[in-house]
C-alpha cells in the first residue's frame, strides 16, 4: 500500500526530504536553545556578567533566527510537498479511472470513486504533512534527551527505561482499541450521508407522503448512533493525555526521591554524583522525553485514521483495467460489418445466469437492424459488446472482419458510435458538448449533424444558439432535446457503426421518424443498430431482432415477425391498443 | 472608490459577524452549562497541578535537599512526606485532566448531534423551492465538510483555548508581581507578535477561502466526469478529461499550498519571537539589575534581584507558549466559523409556511350528517373551524377546482396564465402539451409545493390555502417519473405512505402494480434491502414499486406524472389493468407522453406556454381538429 502511494510522490520527493531535514534541524535548535538559555542564566545573570549576557544573547538570537529559517522552510516545503502529493495522488487515481472498463466502474460505483478522489485524498495529504513535519521530531527528541540524561546519571535514567515500555504498551492498547471503533464510526457516517442524500433527492416524495416526521426519526436514530460510537471512540482516546501525565508525574516523583538521595549522598559534588543543577536538567529532559512520546502517539493515531483512506486510494491505484489495448493493435476499421460467433457474456463470474447465451449473428455493413425485447432481455448488453465496453466471456465478436480485442480501443470506439441509454451532457456550451464527437468539427459539420438529429430547430430557437450553456447533467434542456443532442454528438464521429440504445424514447413519434429517415438518407453506408421500445421506431429496419432472456428469439422483417413471432405480435398489439396513435 | 469603501466596510463587518456566529455556537454549548462548569473546574485543577509541578523543583532544592546537605545524619521522612503530598496533587491533576477531556467529548459530540438533528429537521420543513434553487452538493456539504470542521473546533480548540487563557492570565499576574517594567517589555513584544499573527491569519485566511472554492470546483468536476465516465469512454474523451482535472488540480494546488504554508509558518514564527523576547528581557533585566535601576512590582518597590530575573525569564516562556498554541488553532477556528456560518444560514432559512387550519379527520356518516370519530372508518372529512366558533364537516371526495390561476417560479416570469379547470370526484383529467408548457407546474400547485400568485384552488370546495399542508398532501397521491426510493426493505418502501399498513396490504398493492413477480425474484423477496436509492433496480421496476407505494396510501386524488414512461409497452399493458383498478373511484390527474395512456380520460387539457388552449374528451378534441388532432395524427411535434 505504502509503495503504491509513494509512487505518486514524484517531484515532491525532494521537497519532502528537505522538509524532513529542516524539521530535524528545527528540533536540534529546539534542544540547543534551552541549553543556551540556562547558560545565559548561570553564566550571565547569576554572576551579573553584562558581557556574558550580551554574548549569550547574541548566540541565542542567532540560534533563534536559524531555527526560524529552518522552521519557515519546513513549514513551506511541508505544505508544498503534501499538497503536491495530494494533487498527484488525485491525478494518478483519476488517470487510472480513465483506463477503467465499464466493469471496473461498476465494481467501485461512481459515488465511491468520487469520495476516494476527494475526502480520502485530503485525509492522506494531511497525514503526510504531519508525518514529514512531526514524525521526525518525536524520535529525535527522545533519543537526544535519553542520551543526555543517561550522561548525567545512568542510575536515575533507568527510571525512564522502566516507565517507557509500560507507557508504550498502554498507548498501543489504546490505539488498537480505538481503531475498530473509528472504522465503525466512518461506516455509520456513510449511512448518515446516505439518508441525507436520499432525502434531498426525494424531498418531493417525502413531502407528498407527509413522511417528514418519520424521516426525522430515522435520521435521529443514526445520528444517535454516531453520537454514541464517536463518543466511545473519543473517550478512549482521551485516556491518552492523563496517561501521559500520570507517567510524567510518576517519573518526576521518582527522580525527586532518588535524585535527592543521590545528591545528599554525594554532598552535591559533581565529581561524586549528582548536583542540584543536574537534577533540574534531568527534570527538563524527563518532560521532553514524555512530550516526544505524546507527539508520537498523536501521529500514530492520526495515521491509523488516515490508513483506511490510504487503503481505499491504493485500491483504485492498483485496480487493473479489465479491458486493455492489445500489444499490436489494428489501427483501422475496414467497414461496419458485425459478426457474433457463439458469444456468451455474464457480468460476474459467479452469476448463475448468463446475460447473453450463445449469440450468433451476422450484420452486413450498412444494414439497419432493430432490436426489441422486454426489460431485462439484455438488449443493451448485446450492443455494448460491439465497441468493447465489456469483453465477451465466450465466443468471439468481429467488427469489419477483425476480432474487437485486436483493435486499438480508440480506433474501435471512434468507428463504433454508441448513444447510451443513460445519456450525459456535460456543463459547457452546446458547441463544446457536440465537439466531444469530433474535436475539430467545423460549424458547418455541427449544423449538419444537428440537422440529421433534428436538433438544429430547437438549438437555433435558443437565444444563444450553439453557444447556449448546458448546466451540469443537462438540467436545462428537456429529455427529448437532450437525446437529440446526444445523437448529434455521436454522428459527429462519422462512425462506421451507429448504435442507438433507446435514444429516442423522449422524442415524439413524428420527430423520431424524421431522424430515422435522415439517417437512412445521409449515412446509408453506416451500419445502424436501433434498440427501441416503440415498434414504430424499428418497423422499417432491414431486420428486427426480438430478444428474450439473453437470447435472440427471432429475427426478420416487421411483416415476417408479425406472422411468425408471437412475442413480437404481442408487443406490437400492446402498442396498438386503443388506436393507431403510435404510427 | 465606492468599491473600496465597500471592501472596507465588509472587512470591518466580518469580525462582527464572526463574533455573532461564535456566540451562537456557544449558545448551543450552553445546554451543557453544568458540564462546562465542571470542565472549567477540572481545567483549573489540572493547570494548578502543572503549575505546582513547575514550582516544586525550586522548593525541593531550597527547602529539602539544601537543609539535608547540611545535616550529618540526613532524615528523609520530611522529603517523603512532601513527595506524598505532591503525589496526591499530581493524582488530582491527572484525574482532572482525564475528567475534562472526557466531559468535552460529551459536550462536543452532543452539540454536533444537536446541530445535525436540527439541520435535518429544518431540511424537512423547507419548501420545495429551496431544493430547486440549491444544488445537491451544496446542501450535502453542510452535513459533511461543515460539521466536520466544527467537531475539530469544539473538541480540540475550545479546551486548548480555556487552558491557554488560564495560563496566560495567571502568568501575567505573576510577571506583574515580579516587575512591571519587564512586563511592559513583554507587552511590547507581544503586540508585535499579535500584529504578525494578524497578518499571517489574514494572508492564509484569504488562501483558505480560495482553497475551499477551488476544492468545491474540483469536487464538482470530479463528480460530473466520474458519473459520466461511460460517455467519456464511448467518445474516447479520456485525454481531455484528464487535462480538465489537471487544470482543476493546478488551481487548487496553487492556493492550497500557500494557505498551508502560511498557516504552518505560524508556529516557528512564534517560537522565534519568543526567543527574541527572552533575549531582550535578559539584556534589559541584566542592565537594570547591574545598573541598580529601580523596579516596581506588585510585590513592592525595590531593586531587581538576579533571582527575580531568572524567575521572570521562565515566566515569559510560559507566557508565549500558550499564545503560540492559540494562534496555531486559529486557522481551525477560522475554517470552523466559516462552516458554522453556512450551517446557521441554513438553519435560518424560512420554513415552508403553513397557516392552514382545516384538518382531515375520520368521520361517520349517519343520515347525511357527518360526525367526527377516533376510529378508522374509511370515511374522511374536512374539519373546518370558522371565525364565529362554529365547526363544519365536509366529506372528503376529491373535487378539485382551479379558478383563474396565475403562477411563476420567479416574479419576473409567469409560467401559468389564467388556468381554470374542474375535476369532479372520480374523473380522470389528462394534461397534454410540450415540455415547458406547465403540466408539472399545475400539479406542483395542487399539492402546494409552490403557492399560486393569483386565483384560487379549491379542494372539495375549500380553498387549499386554508387546509393544513400535511392533511392536503395526505389526501393526494403522487407517482412521479423519477422514482425516489429509500434505504430499507422493499416492504418498507411500499409501506412508505402508510406506516401502519399490514404486509398483506402491501403485497396486494404490489400485485396490483404487477410488481409482485419481480419482487419475489429478488434475493430476499419483500425483505430485500434497497440501498443507494434502489440502484439495483431498473427504471421500470422502480416505477412499478412507486405505483404500489401510491396504491397502499390510498388517497382520493392521484397525480400520475409520466408514471409509466420507463415501463415497456408490454409490461405497461399488464400494469394497465392494475392502474385502472387503482384509478377507479378516484380523481386522477395524468401527465403522459404516450397518448394511449391519456386517451380514455374524461377531460383532456392541451397546454401551450402556460395556457389551456383546448379542452374536452378524446372524441370531442378529435372532432375539433385542433392541436390535439394534429398531435394525434403525428402532424405536430410534441416537445
Amino acid at each position: 500500500m505504502i509503495r503504491t502511494l509513494s509512487k505518486s510522490l514524484r517531484e515532491n520527493k525532494k521537497t519532502a526530504i528537505l522538509t524532513v531535514l529542516c524539521s530535524t534541524l528545527e528540533v536540534v535548535f529546539e534542544i540547543v536553545i534551552p541549553l543556551t538559555m540556562s547558560g545565559l542564566i548561570d553564566n550571565g545573570i547569576e554572576p551579573g556578567d553584562r558581557q556574558a549576557v550580551l554574548r549569550y544573547g547574541a548566540v541565542l538570537l542567532a540560534f533563534a533566527l536559524l531555527q526560524l529559517t529552518a522552521g519557515v522552510l519546513s513549514a513551506r516545503w511541508g505544505a508544498f510537498a503534501s499538497v503536491g502529493f495530494g494533487a498527484n495522488l488525485r491525478q494518478d487515481m483519476y488517470d487510472n479511472v480513465q483506463t477503467f472498463a465499464f466493469s471496473n466502474i461498476d465494481k467501485f460505483s461512481p459515488a465511491s470513486i468520487v469520495t476516494r478522489l476527494t475526502t480520502d485524498v485530503t485525509n492522506v495529504q494531511n497525514a503526510f504533512q504531519m508525518l514529514t513535519r512531526m514524525a521526525i521530531r518525536g524520535p529525535v527528541m527522545l533519543v537526544f534527551a535519553m542520551a543526555v540524561s543517561f550522561g548525567i546519571s545512568a542510575g536515575i535514567s533507568t527510571i525512564f527505561l522502566a516507565i517507557l515500555p509500560v507507557l508504550g504498551v498502554l498507548l498501543f492498547l489504546i490505539v488498537r482499541k480505538v481503531q475498530p471503533i473509528f472504522r465503525r464510526v466512518f461506516h455509520t457516517y456513510d449511512e448518515l450521508n446516505g439518508v441525507v442524500e436520499e432525502n434531498i433527492r426525494g424531498i418531493r416524495v417525502v413531502k407528498s407522503f407527509v413522511q417528514e416526521d418519520g424521516e426525522i426519526r430515522k435520521f435521529g436514530k443514526i445520528s444517535e448512533r454516531i453520537y454514541r460510537e464517536f463518543s466511545k471512540g473519543e473517550r478512549t482516546i482521551t485516556l491518552n493525555s492523563p496517561l501521559m501525565q500520570f507517567c510524567m508525574y510518576t517519573c518526576m516523583i521518582l527522580i525527586s526521591w532518588f535524585g535527592a538521595k543521590a545528591i545528599v549522598a554525594s554532598g552535591n559534588n559533581a565529581a561524586l554524583g549528582l548536583t542540584t543543577g543536574e537534577l533540574t536538567a534531568l527534570m527538563t529532559y524527563a518532560m521532553q522525553i514524555l512530550m516526544s512520546l505524546m507527539m508520537l502517539s498523536m501521529v500514530f493515531s492520526m495515521l491509523t485514521i488516515a490508513a483506511s483512506s490510504a487503503g481505499r486510494i491504493a485500491e483504485v491505484l492498483e485496480e487493473k483495467a479489465d479491458i486493455q489495448n492489445p500489444p499490436q493493435p489494428v489501427k483501422a476499421v475496414q467497414n461496419g460489418e458485425i459478426e457474433f460467433r457463439h458469444v456468451d457474456f455474464s457480468y460476474a463470474k459467479t452469476a448463475e445466469k448468463k446475460a447473453l447465451d450463445d449469440i450468433c449473428l451476422h450484420i452486413r455493413s450498412g444494414e439497419t437492424v432493430g432490436i426489441v425485447g422486454g426489460t431485462g432481455s439484455s438488449k443493451s448488453t448485446l450492443v455494448q459488446l460491439i465497441p468493447r465496453l465489456y469483453d465477451v466471456t465466450g465466443g468471439a465478436l468481429l467488427v469489419g472482419g477483425v476480432d474487437v480485442r485486436q483493435y486499438d480501443l480508440e480506433t474501435l470506439r471512434s468507428a463504433v458510435s454508441v448513444v447510451l441509454q443513460k445519456n450525459e451532457l456535460f456543463s459547457g456550451t452546446i458547441r463544446e458538448n457536440l465537439r466531444w464527437g469530433n474535436e475539430s468539427a467545423t460549424d458547418e459539420e455541427l449544423r449538419e449533424a444537428c440537422k440529421m438529429a433534428c436538433a438544429d430547430e430547437f438549438i437555433e430557437a435558443m437565444p444563444d444558439g450553439y453557444d447556449t450553456y448546458i448546466e451540469q447533467g443537462g438540467a436545462n434542456v428537456s429529455g427529448g432535446q437532450k437525446q437529440r443532442l446526444c445523437i448529434a454528438r455521436a454522428l459527429l464521429k462519422k462512425p462506421k457503426v451507429l448504435i442507438l440504445d433507446d435514444s429516442t424514447s423522449a422524442v415524439d413519434t413524428a420527430t423520431d421518424a424524421r431522424i430515422r429517415k435522415a439517417l437512412a438518407d445521409y449515412i446509408p453506408e453506416t451500419t445502424k443498430l436501433i434498440i427501441a421500445q416503440r415498434i414504430s421506431s424499428v418497423e422499417h429496419a432491414d431486420r428486427i431482432l426480438v430478444m428474450d432472456g439473453g437470447r435472440i428469439l427471432a429475427s426478420g422483417t416487421h411483416e415476417a415477425l408479425l406472422e411468425t413471432c408471437p412475442v413480437y405480435r404481442e408487443i406490437y398489439r400492446s402498442q396498438q391498443k386503443g388506436g393507431e396513435q403510435n404510427a | 472608490m465606492p468599491e473600496q469603501t465597500k471592501e472596507k466596510t465588509r472587512a470591518a463587518a466580518r469580525p462582527k459577524a464572526d463574533m455573532q456566529t461564535l456566540r451562537r455556537l456557544l449558545r448551543y454549548m450552553g445546554h451543557y452549562k453544568k458540564t462546562l462548569l465542571l470542565v472549567v473546574v477540572c481545567i483549573f485543577i489540572s493547570a494548578a497541578a502543572s503549575a505546582a509541578s513547575s514550582m516544586f523543583l525550586q522548593t525541593l532544592i531550597d527547602d529539602y535537599i539544601g537543609p539535608l546537605l547540611l545535616t550529618d545524619a540526613p532524615v528523609f521522612t520530611g522529603l517523603l512526606q512532601i513527595l506524598a503530598v505532591m503525589a496526591a496533587v499530581y493524582l488530582a491533576g491527572t484525574l482532572a485532566t482525564w475528567c475534562y477531556n472526557r466531559l468535552m467529548v460529551t459536550v462536543a459530540q452532543g452539540t454536533l448531534k444537536q446541530i445535525r438533528d436540527e439541520m435535518f429537521e429544518k431540511m424537512q420543513k423547507l419548501p420545495v423551492r429551496y431544493f430547486d434553487s440549491h444544488t445537491f452538493g451544496d446542501t450535502m456539504s453542510l452535513y459533511t465538510n461543515d460539521t466536520d470542521t466544527l467537531r475539530q473546533m469544539i473538541a480540540q480548540a475550545f479546551p486548548q483555548l480555556f487552558t491557554s487563557v488560564f495560563t496566560i492570565v495567571a502568568v501575567f499576574f505573576c510577571m506583574l508581581y515580579i516587575s512591571v517594567p519587564l512586563t511592559l517589555v513583554v507587552c511590547v513584544v507581544m503586540s508585535g507578535i499579535l500584529w504578525i499573527v494578524k497578518k499571517l491569519v489574514g494572508k492564509s485566511g484569504r488562501y483558505f477561502v480560495l482553497q475551499q472554492k477551488t476544492l468545491a470546483d474540483l469536487n464538482g468536476y470530479v463528480e460530473e466526469m466520474v458519473n459520466g465516465q461511460k460517455v467519456v469512454q464511448v467518445f474516447c474523451h479520456e485525454p481531455q478529461s484528464k487535462a480538465g482535472l489537471r487544470q482543476c488540480n493546478a488551481d487548487w494546488k496553487a492556493c492550497t499550498s500557500k494557505a498551508h504554508a502560511y498557516a504552518n509558518t505560524m508556529m516557528p514564527m512564534m517560537n522565534a519571537l519568543g526567543y527574541i523576547q527572552y533575549v531582550l528581557l535578559a539584556v534589559v533585566g541584566a542592565y537594570m539589575a547591574i545598573l541598580g535601576a529601580p523596579n516596581l512590582g506588585l510585590a513592592g518597590r525595590g531593586a531587581l534581584t538576579l533571582g527575580m530575573i531568572a524567575s521572570f525569564l521562565t515566566l515569559s516562556r510560559n507566557f508565549t507558549n500558550p499564545i503560540s498554541q492559540i494562534s496555531n488553532q486559529f486557522n481551525a477556528v477560522v475554517t470552523a466559523l466559516a462552516g458554522a456560518k453556512r450551517i446557521f444560514a441554513f438553519l435560518d432559512e424560512a420554513p415552508e409556511a403553513d397557516d392552514g387550519y382545516v384538518t382531515l379527520v375520520n368521520a361517520r356518516e349517519e343520515n347525511g350528517v357527518l360526525t367526527e370519530c377516533a376510529a378508522r372508518t374509511g370515511v374522511w372529512a374536512w374539519k373546518h373551524p370558522h371565525a364565529d366558533g362554529t365547526l363544519t364537516y365536509t366529506k372528503l371526495e376529491g373535487r378539485v377546482v382551479l379558478d383563474h390561476v396565475d403562477f411563476g417560479y420567479s416574479p419576473e416570469k409567469e409560467i401559468l396564465h389564467d388556468i381554470t379547470l374542474y375535476a369532479e370526484p372520480g374523473q380522470k383529467i389528462a394534461f397534454v402539451g410540450a415540455t415547458g408548457a406547465g403540466k408539472t407546474t399545475i400539479t406542483n400547485l395542487i399539492n402546494r409545493f409552490y403557492d399560486i400568485e393569483d386565483g384560487k384552488i379549491r379542494y372539495d370546495g375549500i380553498n387549499v390555502n386554508k387546509i393544513k399542508k400535511a392533511d392536503l398532501r395526505r389526501s393526494l397521491g403522487m407517482v412521479l417519473q423519477d422514482v425516489n426510493l429509500f434505504t430499507g426493505t422493499v416492504m418498507d418502501n411500499i409501506r412508505y405512505g402508510k406506516p401502519d399498513a399490514t404486509d398483506e396490504e402491501c403485497i396486494a398493492a404490489a400485485k396490483l402494480a404487477n410488481a409482485d413477480t419481480f419482487i419475489r425474484m429478488l434475493p430476499q423477496g419483500y425483505n430485500t434491502v434497497l440501498k443507494g436509492d434502489g440502484s439495483g433496480l431498473s427504471q421500470g421496476q422502480r416505477q412499478l414499486l412507486s405505483i404500489a407505494r401510491a396504491a397502499v396510501s390510498d388517497p382520493p386524488v392521484m397525480i400520475l406524472d409520466e408514471a409509466t414512461s420507463s415501463i415497456d409497452t408490454r409490461t405497461e399493458a399488464l400494469v394497465q389493468d392494475g392502474m385502472d383498478k387503482l384509478m377507479r373511484g378516484r380523481t386522477v390527474f395524468v401527465i403522459a407522453h404516450r397518448l394511449s395512456t391519456v386517451q380514455n380520460s374524461d377531460v383532456i387539457l392541451v397546454l401551450d406556454h402556460g395556457r389551456i388552449i383546448e379542452r374536452g374528451s378524446h372524441e370531442q378534441l378529435i372532432a375539433q381538429k385542433g392541436q390535439y388532432y394534429k398531435l394525434y395524427t403525428g402532424a405536430f411535434e410534441l416537445e
